[in-house]
């Protein structure tokens, strides 16, 4: 974990004090709701269907135990004892009262944690792999350049009214699990003669205009990292449209000029930069990699993990729910917050003390949160891992669904969200228990399901291998489907199947889709993926709408 | 030919607390839609919605929204105001949560 310092507490005091005032003067009439609007999404509290919401960030993913009980104690005095972790690494309260937002946000402080640029049209909360440290497959740890980039961007002053919101993610490993062709820069390490660097992918995008990103600069060296973002920003805060919300974004500004156009501007401002920013990176870099505490990690014997093995609903768990560590004496643990039935990325205060308390005691004190809503302990030893798995278990949080048709995405939806078109999380939940009903979840293998609740697609669904969208036709809940979305390295838009399905008709619709699968893939190898991939949409539409002889003669 | 004017009423979000309020005829605010004014007139409904824009220190964000009458008062005709009179569907929070214990409250009496 990253050690906050001096600077950064007193900066926090003071944005929080700036923001008792601001809500003082709100209450007391001195500013109007066209003024205070603003300023409280700059500090990420939202105004959604029922209540306020509050949007707290949580760097790059990354927390430890005292954070994370911090979050407990807001769920519990501010809020309705839960949290719902989103799919863009952050917390959000769906309950708070505007008079207590500024004491929520004091205690946040405590812990050196905060809610500033979760919303508005600034630099929002970097994201990172959320196996960043621990993956086997990783050159090195992203999250000193993802703290490089927080400096940067929190209060950068070029950069507080851009034409739109601005996202940026990063990857130290060639699998992307940060899905950053889908965001409006994508960092991808790598290693060039001997040097660390990024290729850089500008221009993804979910939403109403859905675009994968493009390569707008092979290769940028680590220590010349931050200019070059900075001219990209720069040329996007000139050139991006202000006129038009919804061509706002830097996917429509490189869409309308040209890739082409765009590098060469981006590189006319880098040239500028690089001489303004000599050395600040080396320098900083230097500094943030002094005060992030990396685990010295203690390997030991496995005996005890393969005993555990053969436990069946242990064995389920371990295959389902952990991956490969870089240290081989260890495991990376994600806890699944998807139990069928349950709302996808809410965790309980009680729920949210026992992962503390499991980071402490088993894992190096590190937690991260993955933008698939659930939890990962990065660093569990496997003689440990029997340990942990019953503790899970007791709190209701062994679900062996990682990857699986219950893990799915799911934005807040109509059930909380003021853009919202459709509800998600009843969709979500009663898919998740319909496939638990089957018991063919496992048998169906890796599956990506992700709903949204209207086009702005918080839910990922265009990148789903299964995507739905939830709109309003004609005052009726809609939903579309889309298939063949990929949020990896390989990343790829779904394609829409065809006309909607009701709330009624979407679940069965789901199933039908997977059952389909079942029925036309090679072997037990084929994924669903690949399947839509070799076979092409034919058998799905098939399976959603019925042979297409008789859909003609509807 | 015009088209008939479908009833409104005017609701927004309470400024403290953020929760639904619905605007009644005496120019307060209430927590239930049943209680709102229901405006059938569709110039009275933008005086309505003007008077109620004037009590920014007590509401935000105030519109119109469909309704229509009902046995107990002014019902939602669109999902999204079901919805927002009700609470979230996945917890029984909001609204619903209210009702349910202001009907227990009810029955000790």
């Amino acid at each position: 974990m990253y050690r906050y310092d001096e600077f950064d507490t007193a900066f926090l005091a003071k944005r929080n004090a700036q923001f008792r005032a601001q809500v003082e003067r709100r209450i007391d009439g001195s500013l109007t709701e066209d003024e205070f609007k603003p300023l409280r999404l700059m500090n990420g509290l939202y105004l959604q269907l029922h209540a306020y919401m509050l949007r707290v960030a949580i760097p790059y993913g990354s927390l430890d135990a005292q954070k994370m009980r911090k979050l407990a104690e807001l769920a519990e005095r501010w809020d309705k004892g839960y949290g719902h972790f989103t799919t863009r690494q952050n917390i959000q309260y769906n309950w708070p009262k505007l008079r207590d937002v500024p004491d929520m946000l004091d205690a946040l402080a405590e812990v050196g944690m905060h809610a500033i640029q979760t919303s508005g049209n600034t630099i929002r909360n970097v994201t990172a792999d959320h196996f960043a440290g621990a993956a086997a497959d990783e050159i090195a740890d992203p999250r000193p350049y993802a703290e490089l980039i927080r400096q940067w961007s929190t209060d950068h002053p070029e950069f507080q009214f851009l034409p739109r919101k601005f996202k940026i993610a990063i990857t130290g490993s060639p699998n992307d699990r940060a899905v950053t062709r889908a965001h409006d820069i994508g960092l991808r390490m790598l290693e060039r003669e001997g040097q660390t660097g990024f290729e850089v992918i500008v221009g993804g995008g979910l939403g109403r205009t859905p675009m994968v990103g493009k390569v707008i600069r092979d290769f940028v060296p680590e220590n010349e990292l931050l200019p070059y973002l900075e001219a990209v920003v720069h040329v996007y805060n000139q050139h991006g449209r202000r006129d038009n919300k919804y061509k706002a974004r830097i996917k429509i500004t490189v869409h309308e000029n040209g890739l082409d156009t765009i590098r060469e501007q981006v590189e006319a401002a880098f040239e500028r930069t690089r001489a303004e920013f000599e050395g600040v990176d080396d320098r900083v870099i230097a500094r943030i990699r002094a005060r992030f505490r990396t685990p010295d990690l203690v390997g030991g014997e496995t005996q005890a993990y393969e005993d555990a093995r053969l436990n069946p609903a242990f064995r389920s768990w371990a295959d389902t729910n952990l991956a490969e560590h870089k240290d081989p004496d260890h495991a990376i643990v994600t806890i699944s917050l998807k139990a069928h039935g349950a709302t996808p990325g809410d965790a309980t205060a009680g729920q949210m003390r026992v992962m503390a308390e499991l980071a402490e005691q088993y894992g190096y004190d590190e937690l991260r949160i993955s933008h698939q809503q659930n939890v990962i302990l990065p660093h569990v030893r496997k003689s440990d891992l029997p340990a942990v798995f019953e503790e899970l278990k007791a709190a209701g949080l062994a679900t062996a669904n990682v990857g699986l048709a219950s893990d799915i995405i799911a934005c807040p939806g109509m059930d909380y969200c003021a853009l919202a078109t459709a509800r998600s999380i009843p969709v979500a939940q009663q898919l998740a228990q319909r496939v638990e009903d089957l018991r063919i979840e496992h048998e169906v293998g890796p599956l990506q399901i992700k709903i949204s609740g209207c086009i702005n697609a918080c839910g990922h669904h265009h990148v789903g291998h299964i995507g739905i969208l939830g709109l309003d036709r004609g005052g009726v809940e809609t939903y579309q489907i889309t298939l063949g979305g990929d949020a990896t390295e390989t990343a790829e838009i779904g394609q829409r199947t065809g006309p909607g399905f009701s709330y009624e008709e979407i679940v069965p619709a789901i199933e039908r889709l997977m059952l389909a699968y079942l029925e036309v893939r090679e072997d037990e190898t084929e994924t669903f993926l690949e399947a839509y991939r070799r076979l092409g949409v034919a058998p799905f539409k098939e399976a959603l709408y019925g042979p297409e002889k008789q859909r003609d003669a509807a | 030919m015009p088209r008939p004017f479908t009833p409104k009423i005017v609701t927004a979000n309470a400024l403290l607390e953020g929760d639904v309020v619905y605007f009644t005829e005496d120019g307060s605010w209430t927590r239930q839609m049943s209680e709102a004014e229901l405006l059938e007139d569709e110039a009275h409904a933008t005086i309505r919605l003007i008077d109620a824009e004037q009590q920014g220190h007590i509401i935000v964000g105030a519109y119109l929204a469909d309704a229509k009458p009902g046995p107990k008062g002014p019902e939602p005709v669109h999902f999204r105001e079901s919805f927002r009179a009700r609470g979230p569907s996945n917890y029984l929070h909001g609204k619903q949560a209210d009702a349910r214990s202001d009907a227990r409250s009810n029955d000790n009496y």
